[in-house]
């Protein structure tokens, strides 16, 4: 099913142009309301872009949060491939947290790093993966919604942490419903240890190898999407699922796989929160980063290229925001929320909303 | 005795809401547009009623607010899926996720507490209204209690609630414009053939399941809590469409799941640490979960079958 208005631009234009300005009405909104709450917009701008990319420690937390958002849009991404949205990322990362514990507190203090590290990796997508697997099949193969599947999913995965949590997973002792501390082996090695080992002097911050599994993930992304047979018949299905059916391919397989794919991108989410920076589980560690995988997705349109880029951008509107919090009280970090609802609004459901007003300057004069 | 009562008082206090989104997805369903963002209108006519009523020392007023940005946010709704023939999945989960980011930012800049409002002064919130007589018959057996406790001392709001079920049913099975609703939701070309304007009935079913939201969020700010709270639907809205799905988009149905779901709420928060025979204690999070598997069940066609209205979720495209 397309949706929207149909864009007749040239491929480049459509990729670059209408984001940017799609970018720049959901930005001219933001501004608006901080001028309504008595805020110069264009300080605040300053302040965030300073707060993200201005001294070294901003960029490593700016580069961490990346990190997680690479992943969760990746997901999103493969499931729009195939037609499908997955709302459930929040919840396949939540799950995906349960498995790296598990596996973490089991073997951290007997097996060594080199074998525990694959090992919880493997955990966090595979956790991931069957809680959308579940979804998935029910689409294929029972018809229900995956919409409303995974909107329900996310909600019972909330409800199954906090219970395990709480219960079993509790530290002894403790007060708060967290887990106790990973022990050193399942701690993702930090950007700024190793580039000492490199000879390279960089301030410490919570980014990890992650970031690189994440550059990985998105050069993977590309060759099989578009250059493998099953990235084929995922865009087939995608784009019309009774083609795809006449020319032999099994629709509801392709489903499942993609929905077990993207759950498992979204589960590495949870390797970057958990063993490269909290190191223990907590409630809250997702903390809405599926949803804003919804609208890297939606603004990178879908491509590596595009989703490393928007991921950048919201990793440093979360950082940025959370300096600019510090100097005005009065902006929390609920702003970035708006922005990224205006984001996904103004990318997502309205793309081409300013198609018709750049249309005539590329109508070909003849 | 007693304590069934007070059980089932505090169902309906808990379903009212309940009721009201789901009515609202109703509408907006039956038309065939997904309506994921009940949350999030309800969310920001909660602010809005709350702001409102503070502000003029007036329910009513704060009524009114709560429904205008609600229609609002439904009419956004409206153009991206009507309209500009939009996704209505993205549409929907980003008023969502606006209401969640500009209602604290919003309450932090007017009131400065936290993001959220101030607490109401009773004359300028919804108060609890005795029905006539409800204090002479409460010592008549069983029906004393039932109507003193459970009918009388609710809001205007859960009244309006109770004849709004009856009247929605009625629109929506017996009203011209309910068969053209229903035309709309299942097969939108043969009811553009039959000279109805598809988008006119959708933007119409929109704009009462915005008021019905705003109805919502209201009663939740300005009559139960007294003040918004930042993140105070918590996931109320997709409970509600929950229901509507157990309902099987029909507003009887839907109705009495909104109770179901309420009255587990209910007994959840009594059972908290209580050791029952044989299974001994229930873990809140077990009786939270239900409503949610319920409907994954439900969607799936292992307990009964689900079927949503035919075109639900699909942009109207005239045919030429």
């Amino acid at each position: 099913m397309k949706f929207g208005q149909p864009s007749t631009l040239p491929r480049w234009a459509s990729l670059t142009i209408l984001p940017v300005l799609n970018l720049a009405a959901a930005l001219l909104v933001t501004a608006l309301v901080t001028w309504m709450i008595g805020e110069d917009p264009w300080e605040c701008l300053k302040l965030l872009v300073s707060g993200a990319f201005g001294y070294g420690e901003g960029i490593g937390y700016t580069l961490f949060y990346t990190t997680s958002f690479i992943f969760t849009g990746l997901a999103v991404a493969t499931a729009f491939h195939a037609g499908l949205f997955n709302i459930g990322g929040e919840g396949q990362a939540y799950i995906a947290g349960l498995g790296v514990t598990l596996t973490v507190l089991a073997f951290d203090h007997t097996l060594p790093a080199p074998v525990l590290m694959p090992l919880a990796i493997l955990a966090a997508m595979a956790f991931g993966a069957a809680w959308a697997f579940v979804p998935g099949w029910l689409q294929a193969r029972r018809g229900s919604h995956i919409v409303v599947t995974t909107i329900m999913f996310n909600f019972i995965s909330y409800s199954v942490m906090l219970y395990l949590l709480s219960h079993h997973l509790i530290e002894p002792g403790s007060q708060n419903p967290t887990t106790r501390e990973f022990g050193q082996a399942a701690w993702m090695p930090a950007m700024h240890d190793m580039a000492a080992v490199l000879g390279f002097d960089l301030p410490s911050t919570p980014l990890n190898a992650s970031f690189i599994l994440a550059i990985v993930a998105s050069v993977v992304f590309y060759l099989v999407v578009w250059h493998s047979r099953w990235g084929f018949e995922l865009r087939t299905v995608g784009v019309n699922e009774k083609a795809a059916t006449y020319a032999g391919m099994s629709v509801s397989t392709v489903i499942i796989v993609a929905m077990c794919f993207s759950g498992a991108l979204a589960g590495l989410s949870a390797v970057n929160e958990l063993m490269g920076s909290t190191h223990r589980m907590n409630v809250s560690f997702t903390n809405g980063v599926g949803f804003v995988g919804i609208a890297v997705a939606l603004m990178g349109r879908n491509h590596p290229v595009g989703i490393v880029l928007s991921a950048l951008l919201f990793g440093a509107l979360t950082q940025g925001g959370l300096e600019l919090s510090f100097e005005k009280p009065v902006i929390t970090r609920e702003m970035i929320l708006l922005i990224q609802g205006l984001i996904i609004l103004f990318c997502g459901a309205l793309e081409n909303l300013f198609e018709p007003f750049i249309a005539p300057l590329f109508k070909r004069k003849d | 005795m007693e304590q069934f009562i007070s059980l089932l008082d505090s169902t309906i206090r808990v379903a009212t809401p309940l009721v009201l989104a789901a009515l609202a997805g109703l509408f907006s369903e039956r038309s065939g547009i997904v309506d994921i963002s009940l949350e999030g209108k309800m969310l920001l006519a909660a602010f809005a009623s709350a702001a409102a009523a503070f502000a003029f020392h007036s329910p009513w007023i704060g009524l009114l607010a709560g429904i205008a940005v609600s229609v609002a946010f439904a009419m956004l709704h409206g153009f991206v899926s009507v309209t500009y023939n939009g996704n209505q999945l993205i549409s929907g989960m980003s008023i969502n996720i606006i209401a969640s980011g500009i209602t604290p930012v919003l309450a932090l800049a007017w009131f400065q507490q936290g993001g959220n409002t101030p607490q109401l002064e009773p004359d300028s919130r919804f108060s609890e209204i005795a029905l006539p007589f409800a204090d002479s018959v409460r010592e008549v057996p069983v029906l004393g209690p039932v109507y003193s406790q459970l009918l009388s001392g609710h809001s205007i709001l859960v009244y309006m609630t109770i004849a709004i079920i009856p009247v929605v049913t009625w629109f929506v099975y017996r009203s011209r414009f309910g068969l053209r609703l229903r035309a709309v939701g299942e097969n939108p070309h043969a009811a553009d053939t039959a000279g109805v304007s598809v988008a006119r009935v959708r933007y119409i079913a929109l704009f009462w399941g915005g008021v019905l939201c705003g109805l919502a969020g209201t009663f939740l700010s300005v009559y139960q809590t007294g003040a918004f709270i930042k993140e105070m639907t918590a996931g109320k809205g997709f409970l509600a469409l929950a229901a509507l799905i157990f309902g099987k988009w029909r507003p009887v149905p839907a109705v009495i799941g909104c109770l179901l779901f309420a009255f587990a709420d209910a007994i959840q928060i009594r059972l908290e640490g209580v050791d029952l025979p044989v299974v001994g204690q229930i873990p809140s999070q077990f009786i939270q979960v239900l409503p949610y598997a319920l409907t994954v069940f439900l969607l799936a066609g292992f307990v009964g079958r689900a079927v949503a209205p035919k075109s639900i979720g699909i942009p109207f495209v005239k045919s030429r």
